[in-house]
C-alpha cells in the first residue's frame, strides 16, 4: 500500500524539484563548468599578480562553456 | 564619468528585466488566453489573479532580506545563478537561431492548450481545471521573472527600478495582448530570447567578477563590453552552427 507523502515533504521535494531543473536539468555541463570557472576565478583573483588575468579568463570561460555546451548539443543531434 | 558608468548599467539592468518579463508574459498570456477561449474567463482571471499575488508576495518575502546578505557573497551567488540561467538561455536562442531545434511557436502551444483543455470534462460554477492551469501557466512563467528582478535588482542595489521595470513590461504586454485579442505569436519572441541571453550571461559574467574582488577595466563600463562580446560570440556560434549542420534534421533535446 502506497502511503502519500505529508505535505512539508511534498513542498520540500518540490522546492528541490524546482530548483534542480532551473539550475541543472538538462545541461548538467553548463551548471559544472560555472562551478569550475567560480573556483579557477577565486584561486586568480585572491593571488594580487594575476588578478588582471582573472578580469579575461572570466569570460573567456563563459564563452568556451557556451561553446562546449553548443558542441554537445550539435553532437547529440548529428547522432 | 560617473553618470556614464551608472548609466550604463541601468540600460542593461533595464533591458534585461524588461525583456524577459515581456517573453515571460507572453508565454503566460498564452496558455490564459487558451483557458479563457475554451473554458470561460471566470476561473482563467481567478487563476492569473492568484498566480500574481503569490508573484507579488515572494517579492515582497525575498526582496528586503536578499539586501541584508553581504554584497560580495550576494553578488558571487546572483552572478553564478545569472550565468547558469544565462547561458541556458543563449544556448536556446543559438540552437534556434541555427536551425538545430525547433522555434518556440505560440501558435502551436496554444492548439496544444486547446486541445488538452477541450479533452476534460467542464464543472458547472467554479472550473477547478481553469484555475489550475492558469495558476500554473502564471506562476511558472512569472518565477523566472521573480527571480530576475530579484537577482538582478539587489545586487545592483536598484530593486525598486526592476520591480518597475517588470510591470511596465507586464501590463504593456498584457494591454497589446487583449488589444490584438489572440495569443502574440507574431512578436519576435526568439530574437528577444536571444537579447535577454546575452544580457544574463553579460550580467552574470560582471556580477561573478564583482563577488571574487576581480578588478574590471574600466570598473562598470567593463559591463558594457562583456555585451558587445557576448553578443559577437552569439554571432559566431550562429553562423558555425549554420554552416556546419546545414541541412540538419535532426532536433536537440533541450
Amino acid at each position: 500500500m502506497n502511503k502519500q507523502p505529508s505535505f512539508p515533504v511534498r513542498v520540500l521535494k518540490g522546492f528541490g524539484m524546482f530548483w534542480w531543473d532551473f539550475l541543472v536539468g538538462d545541461t548538467p555541463e553548463i551548471f559544472v563548468a560555472v562551478l569550475v570557472i567560480i573556483g579557477v576565478v577565486a584561486l586568480l583573483s585572491e593571488s594580487g599578480h594575476f588578478n588582471a588575468a582573472a578580469a579575461i579568463v572570466l569570460p573567456v570561460l563563459g564563452v568556451g562553456t557556451l561553446g562546449a555546451s553548443l558542441w554537445r548539443a550539435k553532437r547529440a543531434a548529428g547522432k | 564619468m560617473l553618470s556614464v558608468t551608472v548609466s550604463s548599467g541601468v540600460v542593461v539592468l533595464v533591458g534585461a528585466v524588461f525583456l524577459a518579463s515581456a517573453v515571460e508574459m507572453i508565454e503566460a498570456l498564452t496558455i490564459v488566453f487558451a483557458v479563457g477561449h475554451t473554458r470561460g474567463w471566470r476561473s482563467a482571471f481567478e487563476g492569473t489573479i492568484v498566480a500574481l499575488l503569490c508573484l507579488g508576495a515572494l517579492v515582497a518575502a525575498f526582496g528586503p532580506a536578499l539586501v541584508h546578505v553581504p554584497l560580495d557573497l550576494l553578488r558571487l551567488i546572483v552572478g553564478g545563478v545569472l550565468l547558469i540561467f544565462g547561458l541556458q538561455w543563449l544556448r536556446k536562442a543559438v540552437l534556434r537561431s541555427s536551425g538545430l531545434k525547433a522555434k518556440h511557436d505560440e501558435d502551436e502551444i496554444y492548439r496544444d492548450a486547446v486541445a488538452e483543455l477541450s479533452a476534460q470534462p467542464t464543472n458547472a460554477g467554479r472550473d477547478r481545471v481553469s484555475f489550475v492551469m492558469a495558476f500554473k501557466g502564471v506562476f511558472l512563467e512569472g518565477l523566472e521573472v521573480v527571480i530576475t528582478v530579484l537577482t538582478l535588482g539587489t545586487s545592483a542595489h536598484r530593486l525598486g527600478l526592476a520591480v518597475i521595470v517588470a510591470a511596465v513590461a507586464i501590463v504593456l504586454v498584457g494591454i497589446l495582448g487583449v488589444v490584438v485579442a489572440k495569443q502574440l505569436s507574431s512578436v519576435p519572441e526568439n530574437a528577444m530570447k536571444m537579447a535577454v541571453g546575452v544580457l544574463l550571461v553579460s550580467y552574470g559574467t560582471f556580477w561573478t567578477g564583482e563577488g571574487l574582488k576581480v578588478h574590471w577595466p574600466g570598473g562598470d563600463t567593463m559591463l558594457v563590453g562583456l555585451v558587445a562580446i557576448y553578443l559577437a560570440i552569439t554571432w559566431l556560434y550562429v553562423a558555425w552552427l549554420r554552416s556546419s549542420a546545414p541541412k540538419q534534421a535532426t532536433e536537440v533535446s533541450v
